[in-house]
């Protein structure tokens, strides 16, 4: 098990580094580069700029060396100095804008993550051993309605049900009163009263989904001769089919997780801009639109790490709850 | 049916293990009923070996179902009566249980056994041989976990699994087809069932594991007097291990005696052409093997009067084909379900 768990690491190392300089190359393919965009933006706003001054800028930011130098001189102070290098638009160390974004949006996604697991597997079993009941029938249709509904307009219309009807200030993860504040009683109250939307409109799709899959992979399960074995030794209908069934049913989920986590930091972009949340998504996104190559190079580069371990991680659990797995 | 399912049953003779009346279980399907069971009838006694022999869908595995109380959950039990004794001596009315009775849970596994025809996925992937039999050692007997592996370790032993001791913490993946079926005895056998169903535990092997699986049944069945319902398609394996024999066709069973009754005085026209599509060693010199004739009918259209009257080479029109024919019950005890049960012997001769 132990080989396995440091194989699995070992085989990380190259595939980070492979994933760090392609996307490095990518951020910079399209045409243009950080000065461009910048120029663009300075010019727009009615400001006067020379191609000598874009020139001496461009030279400045080291945008004309040579793409393995640049991905060098970012790289190595990553790896050697911990330093991820400046974002050139907000023109401050990249590590200062991203932390705390990186730990609410893992705060937020594995709470979401959590309640979508724990409304998704009940029910889902529940939906297969009572096949064709009201109960499943019912949960088919939010099934599809969740899957149907944009996440986006789930989140406009949750936040026209708090404002109109409950009278909360919605969008934000604070109010404006708090935002900037250290993190006291008062603030946190006010955190939890925003933070429900954003759990209700990713656990509803998420779980939406789930309890499809589950359902599904249940009645593949419970279809299984050693189900019946299960009856036949005298175990009764909830310990047969939560201690066995379940437990293979769940394989396909636990080997997703590692998935789920960056998906989870980048999937929920449109939601987080509709509610305004100060999470990783919206950031990424104008990181990419500026060619801001440091900042997004970053993100992706921790992303990936995520990923990685991630995948890892649930490649360990799956080893751990499938022997079938196990060191093969 | 003539039985009212209110009117008290004559009790069982002392010997009797299990005893099934007219059992019928059908199925409501959007096709129309299938009549799986139809009226079967069969017993078993203390440490006496049935063995239930008919082509595939004659409704061997859903009457054994039925005696588990797991048939599947779209069933109708339509008729009859299923009853068994209890290690107590009391008479246990199956038929009239709840799926999920106490009863019935104390009865499967505690003291009913089944095993299954497909090793390789009657047992649970994710959980270690040990531990399946202790779990249902655990669940029906007061002991501890540490007894209750000790004792998983002497129920490996007695299968005669190789290195118990090992095999103890393996998964069903490690194991051969053989070995699973092994552990599967074992699982079955986990509590000392005085009844054992086992449908059709053989099929999915190959023949020398066959063999094996079959000496190791036969051995046990003695060693612990236990009682077999022997489930096969197979003639050739039946006679291996049976003291008694019933044949069923299509939710029926036409033909029941002991093993030399059916093997050498077969009374029943399916009976006589099972055995003779069966190879015998000594016997085929230049000999074709006689095939039934015709397909088995399907379930949705079953034949009026005697149902394998298309098949049968002894029908006679206007009669078979008219009448549902009753038991005929001879001196000895063998029963056939044929209008002309008897009258029609076969000459091993003309072959
Ligand atoms: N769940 C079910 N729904 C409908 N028909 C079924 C079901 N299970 C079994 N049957 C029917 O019952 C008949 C007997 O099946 P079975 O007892 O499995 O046969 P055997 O074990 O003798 O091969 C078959 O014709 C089959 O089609
Ligand atoms: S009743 Fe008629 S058709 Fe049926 S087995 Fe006997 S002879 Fe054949
Ligand atoms: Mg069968």
């Amino acid at each position: 098990m132990l080989g396995y768990i440091v194989r699995r690491l070992m085989w990380a190392i190259p595939t980070l580094a492979f994933v760090s300089f392609i996307s490095f190359v990518i951020i910079q393919l399209p045409p243009g580069d950080f000065v461009t965009a910048y120029v663009a933006q300075l010019r727009n706003g009615g400001e006067y700029i020379t191609d000598m001054q874009e020139a001496l800028l461009r030279e400045d930011y080291g945008l004309n060396d040579p793409l393995l130098v640049q991905y060098w001189r970012w790289i190595s102070n990553i790896l050697f100095y911990g330093d991820f290098g400046r974002s050139l638009e907000w023109n401050a160390p990249v590590s200062e804008l991203i932390w705390e974004r990186l730990a609410l949006t893992l705060v937020l996604s594995t709470i979401s993550l959590v309640f979508t697991w724990i409304i998704a597997i009940p029910v889902g079993v529940y939906s297969a051993t009572r096949q064709y009941s009201a109960f499943d029938y019912i949960f088919t249709v939010f099934g599809f309605l969740g899957k149907g509904i944009p996440d986006f307009l789930l989140a406009l219309i949750l936040m026209w049900v708090a404002f109109i009807w409950m009278n909360l200030d919605v969008g934000g993860l604070v109010s404006p009163q708090f935002e900037g504040k250290p993190w006291d009683f008062d603030k946190i109250v006010n955190m939890l009263s925003h933070i429900w939307i954003p759990l209700v409109v990713l656990a509803t799709g998420g779980a939406a989904g789930l309890i499809r899959v589950m359902r599904a992979n249940m009645l593949d399960e419970l279809r299984k001769p050693y189900v019946e074995t299960a009856y036949a030794q005298g175990f009764g209908e909830r310990t047969v089919v939560w201690r066995y069934p379940v437990r293979v049913a769940l394989n396909p989920f636990i080997s997703t997780v590692g998935w789920a986590l960056p998906a989870l930091f980048s999937g929920d972009v449109i939601t987080a801009v509709v509610l305004n949340l100060p999470t990783t998504g919206p950031l990424l996104l104008q990181a990419l639109k500026m060619q801001d190559m440091y900042l997004a190079g970053s993100f992706i580069l921790i992303l990936s790490v995520f990923t990685v371990i991630g995948t890892v991680l649930s490649d360990i659990l799956l080893a751990l709850s499938d022997p079938r797995i196990r060191f093969s | 049916m003539t039985k009212s399912t209110h009117a008290p049953l004559a009790p069982m003779p002392p010997e009797r293990l299990l005893e099934l009346d007219n059992v019928g279980v059908h199925f409501p399907t959007r096709d129309g009923l299938v009549r799986a069971v139809n009226g079967v009838s069969y017993h078993v006694n203390r440490g006496e070996v049935l063995g239930i022999v008919g082509e595939s869908g004659s409704g061997k595995s859903v009457t054994a179902r039925s005696i588990m109380r797991l048939q599947p959950k779209t069933a109708l039990d339509a008729s009859g009566t299923i009853r068994f004794r209890r290690a107590s001596g009391e008479e246990v009315l199956i038929s009239a249980q709840d799926r999920q009775s106490r009863t019935m849970r104390q009865l499967r596994g505690g003291e009913i056994g089944m095993v299954f025809q497909e090793p390789m996925t009657a047992l649970s992937p994710v959980h270690t041989i040990g531990t399946q039999i202790i779990r249902t050692v655990m669940l029906h007997r007061k002991v501890s976990k540490a007894e209750a592996r000790a004792q998983a370790i002497a129920l490996l032993t007695r299968v005669q699994m190789p290195r118990p001791n090992d095999i103890v913490d393996r998964f069903p993946h490690h194991l051969s087809g053989g070995m699973r079926q092994r552990a599967m005895i074992a699982l079955a056998l986990a509590c000392d069932p005085a009844l054992l169903i086992a449908d059709e535990p053989t099929t999915a092997l190959d023949v020398t594991t066959e063999a094996q699986i079959l000496e190791l049944l036969k051995s046990l069945q003695q060693e612990l007097n236990m009682a077999i319902v022997f489930i096969t398609h197979n003639f050739g394996v039946v006679a291996d291990i049976a003291d008694r024999v019933a044949v069923m066709y299509l939710g029926r069973v036409v033909e029941t005696g002991t093993v030399d009754e059916i093997f050498y005085e077969p009374k029943h026209p399916y009976t006589q052409a099972l055995l003779q599509s069966i190879p015998r060693l000594g016997k085929s010199h230049g000999r074709r093997l006689r095939t039934i004739s015709g397909m088995v009918p399907d379930p949705y259209n079953v034949p009026t009067g005697c149902s394998f009257h298309p098949r049968c080479l002894h029908g006679v029109r206007g009669v078979c084909d008219v009448k549902t024919p009753e038991d005929v019950v001879f001196a000895s005890g063998q029963r056939a379900r044929c209008h002309f049960a008897g009258e029609v012997a076969i000459s091993e001769a003309a072959q």
